[in-house]
């Protein structure tokens, strides 16, 4: 029981990692149908933020605070100046904007090692996160609690913020169709980009998170593109909730698969499990209803 | 516009032309001017030309974005290297990096001791995988980035598969140390010399084959499923089968590509045939020119070759310059090297209409005149 139930703790906080990364991609390959490859990097980047802001400051705590909204801010400028020089010309393109987003991709990697060396950056855990937290009788790494709020509150907020804000409402909009979208006045290249700022951003989050599980290096961004990837391809693009639901069942099932037997045949088990459940819902789990032949 | 490959002013045996240039190419001046050193690294370039042609195939002609290629290169690639290694050991011995004292090793490896299974399921193996994989997207109108992403899920899953089989492919460190190739000593520069015509020649076979599909029944379908699948439907075709077929094809192509790397380069890791690997063997194509016949060749022999030049000297910038690669090939020359005339074209006529100028007479022959010459100018 004891196992189990951090096991599957573990699983819920590496799905809340996986979550923070996938949202920015379901939002920005639902609504512009674009394949950012270089979103790992964002993430990569968020890591790196932490770790150069953490040495600003004395206090490790505050230091991981104030690098929560400025990773935010550096993946999403990272992602503006993405769209604005390159993909923008690439909508009509969308399989080319994998491959032109995983030159850059290789050129940030190069560019992280450049800087920070091929060395994984161990960021400081502020004192109020070492050790565990105590809930009815089962202990709890109190870093992956962090992840895990940190998740929840980002996913709710980003939730409210599309559902009630009419920011989040041309959103919405641009993704159901973008036509009618643009014939009642909404500006679809000002909702683009920020769709865009705001899905970077989010992986500059995921960044955050994940330094309190793992030192940052310059391939991190590699390890967690694909599984996102995966998750958007489950859960079904446009929206959030079926990214919540694939995100935890990915990564529940992938600690559980661990636990009987070990982490390299998880992702293959993963994997075929996603092509079978692909025959039963080549959408997604959910899918936003549109009118074009698919 | 008349050029030295024009095929038409050669009759019915024009489409000849250009494989006798790179047959003399490959088999008379290669050999003639070349070191052995640098014959054994052009046949490794040829491998990845191999590769390319099916990917020319699958993306090029049929749209189909596959990011996994260097799965069924590998999959050719540990076919031959353990029949390799089971040829080194001898009959009834198990290969150098296992324990001495295995005796039992299972079936699926005692299969490829025998040259015939070893030579068949290069082939075989990865079509079979490609035909699952392709019927259960395909059939099920998985597509365009959602198949891109499964391909490359695929080639992540496929590295870690060979790390999981350690104790048969001997993990990160991959097959190495080759002695023999179907009994020829491949450390013989005589014989990396036949390994070079083998590969020139199946490179020559494989651009033949997919020049008869291009200019078959299939190959027009196959083009219109990139165009628009949808419309084929309605002609009642099933673009999944068809797409399928170019799938399974640019595997066997890869599979084939991957045997011949190992005798070549005598080594194969699963580093090799991961996912930045399988979506490296895509650059040369698109700087070729991915919808034409030599171009995922000639760009694949380019790549590699900078690769191999640049990489020795400045290892650090050749990740840069991939980078670049990718972004200024794909994002401003979509149809590469080949397709850099109407580049030029379109910019000039882009300058001309920023240009005022008074309206001239726009003749009624004109359109004629330029289809006539476009046609001439196809290669």
């Amino acid at each position: 029981m004891e196992i189990l139930v951090s096991q599957l703790f573990t699983g819920v906080s590496v799905g809340s990692i996986l979550l923070l990364a996938a949202i920015g991609l379901a939002l920005t390959f639902g609504q512009m149908g674009v394949i950012n490859m270089a979103h790992g990097e964002f993430i990569m980047a968020g890591g790196y933020t932490v770790f150069v802001v953490q040495s600003w400051f004395s206090n490790a705590g505050v230091g991981l605070l104030v690098s929560i909204p400025v990773a935010f801010l550096v993946g999403g400028l990272l992602g503006v100046i993405l769209e604005m020089t390159l993909l923008r010309r690439m909508y009509h393109r969308p399989l080319d904007t994998l491959l032109v987003t995983w030159g850059v991709s290789l050129a940030l990697q190069q560019l992280a090692k450049d800087i920070f060396g091929t060395q994984g950056k161990t960021v400081r855990t502020p004192s109020w996160l070492s050790g565990p937290l105590d809930v009815f009788g089962f202990n709890f790494p109190k870093t992956r609690v962090f992840v895990l709020v940190l998740a929840a509150v980002t996913v709710i907020g980003m939730s409210v913020a599309l559902k009630t804000t009419p920011l989040g409402r041309r959103i919405r909009a641009t993704v159901q169709n973008r036509q009618l979208a643009e014939c009642s006045g909404i500006s679809s290249r000002a909702t683009d980009r920020l769709t865009f700022f705001l899905g970077s951003g989010l992986a500059g989050i995921a960044g955050v998170a994940l330094t309190q599980l793992f030192p940052v290096n310059s391939s991190v961004g590699q390890s967690y593109i694909i599984s996102a990837f995966l998750v958007v391809v489950v859960g079904g693009i446009g929206q959030i909730k079926g990214a919540v639901i694939a995100a935890l069942v990915l990564g529940v099932g992938q600690a559980a698969i661990e636990q009987l037997t070990n982490a390299s045949l998880a992702r293959i088990l993963i994997f075929l499990a996603i092509v079978i459940f692909l025959q039963v819902r080549p959408q997604g789990i959910f899918n936003v209803r549109t009118r074009s032949l698919a | 516009m008349k050029t030295l490959l024009d095929s038409k002013q050669f009759g019915r045996f024009g489409a000849l032309v250009p494989f006798v240039l790179v047959g003399l190419a490959l088999f008379v001046l290669a050999p003639a001017v070349l070191s052995d050193f640098r014959l054994n690294l052009l046949a490794r370039y040829l491998c990845f030309a191999i590769v390319a042609v099916g990917i020319g195939l699958a993306w090029g002609s049929g749209g189909m974005l596959t990011l996994g290629q260097g799965v069924f290169f590998g999959l050719g690639a540990y076919a031959m290297g353990l029949h390799m290694k089971l040829d080194d050991a001898g009959p009834g011995r198990s290969p150098d990096f296992m324990p001495p004292a295995t005796d039992y090793l299972p079936g699926w490896m005692e299969m490829f001791r025998s040259s015939v299974v070893t030579l068949i399921s290069i082939v075989a193996i990865p079509a079979l995988i490609a035909l699952l994989l392709g019927l259960a997207t395909f059939k099920r109108k998985v597509r365009g980035a959602y198949f891109a992403i499964l391909s490359q899920a695929l080639a992540a899953a496929f590295a870690t598969l060979i790390i999981v089989l350690g104790d048969y492919t001997n993990g990160t460190n991959g097959l190495n140390k080759f002695e023999s190739f179907f009994g020829y000593d491949v450390r013989d520069p005589v014989n990396q010399k036949m390994l070079f015509f083998i590969a020139g020649g199946l490179l020559l076979v494989m651009v033949a084959i997919y020049r008869q599909l291009r200019n078959s029944r299939y190959g027009e379908l196959l083009m219109a499923c990139r165009g628009s699948e949808e419309r084929v439907r309605f002609l009642g075709y099933d673009p999944a089968n068809v797409k399928t077929v170019a799938y399974v094809i640019a595997a066997a192509m890869a599979g084939i590509g991957g045997a011949l790397f190992v005798p070549i380069v005598g080594i194969i890791t699963p580093a090799d045939v991961g996912i930045a690997p399988s979506i490296a063997m895509l650059i040369g194509v698109a700087i070729g020119g991915r919808t034409t016949l030599w171009g995922p060749v000639l760009g694949a022999v380019g790549v590699a070759w900078a690769q191999s030049t640049l990489s020795e000297e400045f290892p650090a910038s050749w990740t840069y310059i991939q980078g670049a690669m990718f972004i200024l090939v794909i994002a401003f020359l979509p149809g590469g090297l080949a397709g850099i005339g109407s580049a030029v074209r379109g910019a000039r006529g882009w300058i001309e209409d920023r240009r005022p100028r008074p309206a001239a007479p726009v003749a009624p022959v004109a359109p004629v005149v330029a289809s006539k010459q476009e046609e001439g100018s196809v290669v």
